[in-house]
Parts: C-alpha cells; sequence; structure tokens
C-alpha cells in the first residue's frame, strides 16, 4: 500500500519534471510523450508479483500455450542471450520478458496490435543463472510460462 | 547522434518480416569503470515501429536488453515498396528514426 503511494508520487513528480521541462521548450512535446510511455514502477521491480502489480495485472496463468523458441538451456555469454516468444493465446495483447534473478526483473514489453504476429524475437542480458518468464497478455488476462537459461559467464558485471 | 539501425523487411508469405539491429551501448548502471564510479544507465526505452504511419509494434524496454538490440518480428498487411520506419528513444531522449523498403 504505502510502497504504492511512494511509486505514484515518484511517477507524479517525474511526470511534472518532464512537463516543466517541454513547457520550456527543451524538448519537443512528442519526445516528452514517448518519455512519459515508459513505465518506470514496472522497470524497477524485484519479483513476479511486483512486476504484476506495476503492471496493472492480476497473477498470471500458467499456460502452456506460450513457447520459447530459438532460445537456449545454457547461454555461454550473458551479455547476449537469444530470446525468442510465440504466444498462441488468443488476443494476445502485449509480450514481456522477465529475467528473475536480474537486477530489475522486468527486460522488455512488447505491445502487439492487430496485424501482428505475437511471436518475436531479441536479445537480453541475464546477471547469472535464472528463469526468465514469458509473461502474455490477452484479453485483459495475463499469462506465463518460464525456463530456466544457464549462465557460465555473467552479463552484469565489470 | 547514433550510428543507423540495420533494418530489413522481406515478405514471407502473406507477413512482412521485419529484422531490425540497432546500435547502442544499453548501458545498465550496474557497471563501475576502473576507478569504482559506477557508469551511468543509458539505454533505448522506446521502439515503435510503424508501417504507412500504422503502429504495428510497440516496446518499452528495460536496460537487460542487450547491447546493439536485436528485434525481430512478423506483421500482416504489408506489401513489395512499402515502407517501415523504426524510431527508438532513450533515456537521454536522443532519438533516432530509421526507414526500410519491404522486399
Amino acid at each position: 500500500m504505502d510502497t504504492h503511494r511512494r511509486q505514484a508520487l515518484k511517477a507524479g513528480s517525474a511526470f511534472s519534471l518532464l512537463t516543466l521541462v517541454a513547457a520550456a521548450g527543451w524538448l519537443d512535446p512528442r519526445e516528452a510523450a514517448a518519455a512519459e510511455s515508459w513505465n518506470k514502477g514496472a522497470f524497477e521491480t524485484h519479483s513476479l508479483d511486483e512486476t504484476m502489480k506495476a503492471l496493472g495485472g492480476s497473477t498470471p496463468v500458467p499456460s502452456n500455450d506460450i513457447v520459447f523458441v530459438a532460445t537456449p538451456d545454457i547461454a555461454e555469454n550473458g551479455a547476449v542471450v537469444p530470446i525468442g516468444i510465440t504466444s498462441k493465446v488468443p488476443q494476445t495483447d502485449s509480450i514481456a520478458i522477465l529475467i528473475e534473478k536480474n537486477p530489475n526483473m522486468l527486460a522488455a514489453v512488447f505491445d502487439i496490435p492487430p496485424g501482428t504476429d505475437p511471436s518475436l524475437s531479441t536479445r537480453i542480458k541475464m546477471g547469472q543463472t535464472s528463469s526468465v518468464y514469458a509473461l502474455v497478455k490477452a484479453n485483459g488476462r495475463y499469462y506465463v510460462t518460464s525456463k530456466e537459461i544457464k549462465v557460465t559467464l555473467g552479463g552484469c558485471g565489470g | 547522434m547514433a550510428d543507423p539501425m540495420k533494418i530489413r523487411a522481406n515478405l514471407v508469405g502473406d507477413a512482412t518480416e521485419v529484422k531490425v539491429l540497432m546500435s547502442h551501448e544499453m548501458e545498465t548502471g550496474q557497471r563501475k569503470d576502473a576507478d569504482g564510479k559506477v557508469i551511468p544507465a543509458w539505454f533505448i526505452q522506446n521502439v515503435k515501429v510503424a508501417h504507412n504511419d500504422k503502429v504495428v509494434l510497440a516496446a518499452q524496454w528495460g536496460p537487460a536488453v542487450a547491447k546493439n538490440p536485436f528485434l525481430s518480428f512478423r506483421f500482416k498487411g504489408g506489401a513489395k515498396g512499402d515502407k517501415v520506419k523504426i524510431t527508438w528513444t532513450d533515456n537521454h531522449n536522443d532519438t533516432r528514426t530509421d526507414e526500410a523498403t519491404i522486399a
């Protein structure tokens, strides 16, 4: 409850700062709008529950309709781990990638408009061996699947 | 200004396959330099892909996306010769837009 309030305050102050900056003419308002669409709270979470709260969703339901494609079981280099996710859940609206043991759990959120295949691949960083979650939002509900990826060389250290 | 993205957009059946390689440090803010000072975070936060001004993919990224990010996906409705426009914005509010023609 309290953390929620903090986050709301933080988000609020960030917003007003941006508005001020935009008003001062430093920023193209379009760029400011782009910055605001970044969900700061969600990218600073450390557990699946926290992330879900920040994304405004309920506890996700485990689903076999989400599959990892072209994703290794063992990643030699944690700095570049290929991740491919395909969702067969009808009306998939968004796909998120979460890495349990990274400093911040959420790695990326992709909004999938109608007409775009709910399937994508990218590359992420992993600090250590961890479970990776593929979180799918479809028709207002959340679904999740996970996979453990072993990392032999971390990607977050110096 | 950052280096241009490498974008490929190819028609595969009835879908357009987009592959993009962006050039960005994607610094996490977790690493330290030789003097033990934290290297500040510097990463792409928003990515938008548009086909004929219709957004076909919008993404929010954290610093856990790998350096020089790669992204691949497919959308329907593209035709040969159409333009695919990709824009990213990082946490310094630096932005870059590149365009490719569907082949």
